[in-house]
C-alpha cells in the first residue's frame, strides 16, 4: 500500500491520504481529473472498475468519494474530490470519460446533492421529478410536504439533458443536448410492464424493430432509504436491508452488520458466522431458483416457475423455522443472529441439498437444451469483458462475461476464505451464458452449504453488544458479494447513536446502466431477453 | 366456501343486512345473485407489484398457494382485462400518476386490495421524502391486508373477502358502491380526465 501512496504523492503532491480501513485520499476538483486519468490508466495502479461514488454533505463544504478497484490486486481506494464554487452550484469535473458507468452515478449524485458534474453528457436528475424542489440528501433539505406534494398529474417530461463545461476564462456554460433527435420513433416500455422485472421503464428508439438507444427511466420506487437511515439508530437502520433487494436480504444484512461490527470492534463467536454464511448460501440458491422461473417465463416458458418455485419454497420453509418469516427476515444483528437455529435445520437443509442435483437436471433438460431457448438466448446481448469492467456489471451477469469479479474471492470476508468452491466464470458475455451461470452457482452454493451443515460449531449465536450503539468517528468501505454482485456500503460516523451518511451501493444500478449499451443494433423482442438475463431487482437500484 | 361459514365480519353482514331491509325486485335480485356468483369466482387481477410485497403474489400465484382454485388464476398484464389491482408494494411520488392512470383504466366494476403496510400507510418507509402515506388518498380501497409482507394465506383471505363483497352487491339498479366511487372521484379529480 505504502508505494500507492507513493505513486500518488508525484502523480498529485497537494494530495493528502487518510488511512481508515479503506485508504482514502483527498484531492480538490483542479487536480482530480489528471489523477483520476492517471489510476486508471497506469497499468501499475489499474483502477480500472468504480465500485460507486459517495455524494458527501459536510455541511460547510459538498464533494464526492470516488471508490475504485483494482480487481487484478485486490486493491480498493477512495478519492475524495471537493467541490468548488459555492453551495448553490458546487462544480466537479466528471470522470465520466475514464469510467463510463460514473455517467449514472453522477447523476445520481446529482439528484441527492445538486453538485454539477462539468463535462458529464447527461446531467438530469436520476430518481426524482425533473421539478423536484431541493437537493434531498444534503443535511439543511426541508422535508415540509407541502413543497414537493404528493400529485396525480403526470410529471413534466424532457427530450433535453443538460451538459455543463467550463470555458477556458473560468466560466461555467450549460447547454441544452437532445436525448432523441426529433425523427426517431420513440416506444415507451414501463414502468408497468409484465417484462421490465418491476416499475422500470424504458424510453426506446427503435428503427423498425431494430432498437437504436434507450433512455432507463428509474425512480418509481425510490423510496429515499438513505435518508431515512440518517434519522435512526444502528440497529434501527438493519431493516432497511431487506426490503431493497428482497433476495438477498440476509446477505445484505450480513454485510451491514459486518461493518457496524468492525467499527465497532465486535468480534462474532464463530457459531454465528457459520450460520450467517448458510443464510446467504440459502437466499443465493433460492435467488437464482427464482431468476430461472420468472426468467423463463418471460420467454414464454410458464411453467418453469413451478418448478422452481418448489425449490424455492422448500428454502423459505427452512428460513421460516429458524427466522419466523418467508420475506424480510430480519435476521442478522450486531453481534451475532437474533435466534438460534431451529432443531430441524440440518435435517431440513441436507434434504433440500439432496434434491438439488436432480432439480437442476430437470431445469436443463425443461429449458436450456431446449432449441427455442437456444436461438433465443445465444449471441444475444454480447457483453465484452472490457465492457463489464468498465460499466460496473458484476455478479453472476459480470462473470458471464469473462471477469472474476466474486467478492467473496476478492475481498474474502467472513469464513469464505476457509470455503472451498469455484467462481463460475463463463467467457462468452451474452444471455445464455449469464442463465448458465446462476444454475451453475446453484451448484457450488449448494457445495459450500455440504461443507457446512454437519459442521455448525457450538457456541453463543450472539454475542453481548451495547444496548446503545455508539461507533467512532471515522468513515468505513467495504463490499460484499450479493445474490446480483458487487454489494457496498460506505459509512461516517461522527461519533453519535446514528450513522452520519450511510451510502448503499447497490449492484443493480449499474447493471441498468448497461442495458442501453447491449440492445444497441438488437431486435426489441431481445429486449426482453437481455433484460431478464441481467436480473436485476427494480427497488435495489432505486433504494 | 360456503357464505354461512363467513362469521367474522360485521361490516359485511351490516351491508347485506341494509340491503335486504331496502327491498329488491324478485327478477332483478334473481339475475344479481347469477351475475355476482359468476363474477365472485372470477376474479382477475392486474400484475401491479411495485416490490417486495410483488414476491409474494408470486407465490400466491404458484404451485403451493394456487389461487387459482379460487378463480383468480389469470394475472392480466393490462388494466382493460382486469377485474381488481392487488397493490402489492410501495408508492411513490413518481409512481402515483402511474398507478391513478391504471386505475382509471380499469373497466368498471373494479375493486382495489391494499396489500402491506407501505400501501395502507407507507410502511417502513412512511417518513421519507419520497412515498406516498398510503393509497387510500389516490383511489378507493376495498379491502386492506396489512403485513410486511402479507403471508399467501393472508393475501387468500384478502381476495376472499373481496369476492364476499362482490355477492351482496347489487349489479342492477342503485348500486350503492358506484355512488361512493363518484364521490371519491369527484373529491380527488385529475385534471383533463372526465371521470
Ligand atoms: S409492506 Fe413491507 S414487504 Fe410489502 S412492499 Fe412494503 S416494505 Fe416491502
Amino acid at each position: 500500500m505504502a508505494n500507492i501512496t507513493e505513486r500518488i504523492k508525484t502523480l498529485c503532491p497537494s494530495a493528502t491520504v487518510e488511512g481508515y480501513n479503506i485508504p482514502v485520499v483527498t484531492v480538490d476538483d483542479d487536480h482530480w481529473h489528471a489523477l483520476a486519468k492517471a489510476l486508471h490508466d497506469d497499468p501499475e495502479l489499474a483502477y480500472t472498475y468504480l465500485v460507486t461514488i459517495v455524494g458527501m454533505d459536510w455541511t460547510d463544504s459538498l464533494g464526492a468519494i470516488y471508490y475504485m478497484m483494482n480487481t487484478d490486486a485486490d486493491r480498493i481506494l477512495g478519492v475524495k474530490v471537493l467541490a468548488k464554487g459555492t453551495r448553490e452550484q458546487p462544480l466537479i469535473t466528471s470522470a465520466a470519460d475514464i469510467w463510463k458507468v460514473a455517467t449514472l452515478y453522477e447523476r445520481e449524485v446529482y439528484d441527492f446533492y445538486g453538485i454539477i458534474f462539468l463535462n458529464n453528457p447527461d446531467m438530469r436528475r436520476l430518481f426524482l421529478n425533473i421539478d423536484w424542489v431541493g437537493y434531498p440528501l444534503r443535511k439543511d433539505y426541508d422535508a415540509n410536504p407541502d413543497i414537493n406534494p404528493v400529485s396525480i398529474e403526470s410529471e413534466r417530461q424532457s427530450d433535453f439533458t443538460k451538459v455543463y463545461s467550463r470555458s477556458a476564462d473560468g466560466t461555467v456554460n450549460c447547454t441544452e443536448e437532445r436525448i432523441f433527435q426529433p425523427e426517431d420513433f420513440v416506444v415507451n416500455i414501463g414502468p408497468q410492464h409484465p417484462a421490465t422485472h418491476g416499475v422500470l421503464r424504458f424510453r426506446t428508439c427503435v428503427d423498425g424493430e431494430t432498437v437504436k438507444k434507450i433512455d432507463v427511466y428509474m425512480g418509481y420506487i425510490h423510496r429515499g432509504i438513505e435518508k431515512l437511515c440518517e434519522t435512526l439508530t444502528y440497529p434501527q437502520t438493519l431493516h432497511f436491508m431487506d426490503r431493497m433487494d428482497y433476495f438477498s436480504a440476509h446477505n445484505y444484512h450480513h454485510a451491514l452488520c459486518m461493518l457496524y461490527e468492525k467499527a465497532a470492534g465486535i468480534e462474532i463467536s464463530r457459531r454465528a458466522q457459520v450460520i450467517r454464511v448458510m443464510m446467504d448460501e440459502l437466499s443465493r440458491i433460492a435467488s437464482h431458483c427464482l431468476f430461472i422461473g420468472t426468467y423463463c417465463m418471460d420467454l414464454g416458458a410458464t411453467t418453469m416457475l413451478f418448478y422452481t418455485l418448489r425449490v424455492r419454497e422448500q428454502i423459505l420453509d427452512i428460513m421460516e423455522k429458524t427466522c419466523g418469516a418467508r420475506m424480510t427476515f430480519n435476521y442478522d444483528c450486531i453481534g451475532g443472529v437474533m435466534a438460534d437455529l431451529d432443531e430441524n435445520f440440518v435435517a431440513d437443509v441436507k434434504a433440500l441439498l439432496e434434491t438439488i442435483p436432480a432439480n437442476i437436471k430437470e431445469y436443463n433438460t425443461l429449458f436450456t437444451g431446449n432449441v427455442i431457448a437456444k436461438n433465443r438466448l445465444t449471441d444475444v446481448g454480447v457483453l465484452s469483458r472490457e465492457d463489464a469492467i468498465a460499466y460496473g456489471v458484476t455478479g453472476p451477469s459480470g462473470r458471464a462475461s469473462g471477469w472474476a469479479c466474486d467478492m467473496r474471492k476478492l475481498q474474502p470476508y467472513s469464513i469464505y476464505p476457509e470455503l472451498d468452491f469455484e467462481e463460475i466464470v463463463a467467457t462468452e458475455g451474452d444471455s445464455m451464458a449469464r442463465f448458465q451461470c446462476r444454475v451453475r452457482e446453484i451448484e457450488e452454493s449448494a457445495k459450500i452449504l455440504w461443507q457446512l451443515v454437519d459442521n455448525i460449531p457450538e457456541g453463543e449465536y450472539c454475542v453481548k453488544v451495547p444496548k446503545v450503539l455508539k461507533l467512532p468517528a471515522g468513515s468505513w468501505f467495504q463490499v460484499t458479494e450479493g445474490c446480483r454482485g458487487a454489494f457496498g456500503l460506505y459509512l461516517e460516523s461522527d461519533g453519535t447513536t446514528k450513522p452520519y451518511r450511510l451510502k448503499i451501493a447497490p449492484p443493480c444500478l449499474p447493471q441498468a446502466g448497461v442495458v442501453d449499451h447491449i440492445t444497441r443494433g438488437f431486435k426489441i423482442a431481445d429486449l426482453i431477453t437481455i433484460g431478464g438475463s441481467l436480473d436485476y431487482i427494480v427497488p435495489d437500484m432505486d433504494r | 366456501m360456503p357464505y354461512g361459514e363467513w362469521k367474522d365480519n360485521e361490516y359485511i353482514e351490516k351491508l347485506v343486512q341494509e340491503l335486504r331491509d331496502s327491498g329488491t325486485n324478485v327478477v332483478v335480485g334473481s339475475l344479481d345473485k347469477l351475475i355476482n356468483w359468476g363474477r365472485s369466482n372470477s376474479v382477475w387481477p392486474l400484475t401491479f407489484a411495485t416490490s417486495c410485497c410483488g414476491i409474494e403474489f408470486v407465490s400466491l400465484g404458484a404451485a403451493r398457494f394456487d389461487m387459482a382454485r379460487f378463480g383468480w388464476e389469470v394475472a392480466r398484464s393490462s388494466p382493460r382485462q382486469a377485474d381488481f389491482m392487488m397493490v402489492a408494494g410501495t408508492i411513490v411520488h413518481r409512481m402515483v400518476p402511474v398507478f391513478r392512470r391504471l386505475y382509471d383504466q380499469l373497466a368498471e366494476p373494479k375493486y382495489v386490495i391494499a396489500c402491506g403496510s407501505c400501501a395502507i400507510s407507507g410502511g417502513p418507509f412512511r417518513k421519507s421524502y419520497h412515498v406516498a402515506k398510503g393509497i387510500e388518498d389516490i383511489v378507493p380501497v376495498d379491502v386492506f391486508v396489512p403485513g410486511c409482507p402479507p403471508r399467501p394465506e393472508a393475501m387468500i383471505y384478502g381476495i376472499m373477502q373481496l369476492s364476499r363483497k362482490m355477492k351482496v352487491e347489487r349489479f342492477f339498479g342503485g348500486v350503492n358502491r358506484q355512488e361512493k366511487l363518484k364521490d371519491f372521484l369527484a373529491a380527488h379529480p385529475v385534471e383533463g380526465v372526465e371521470d
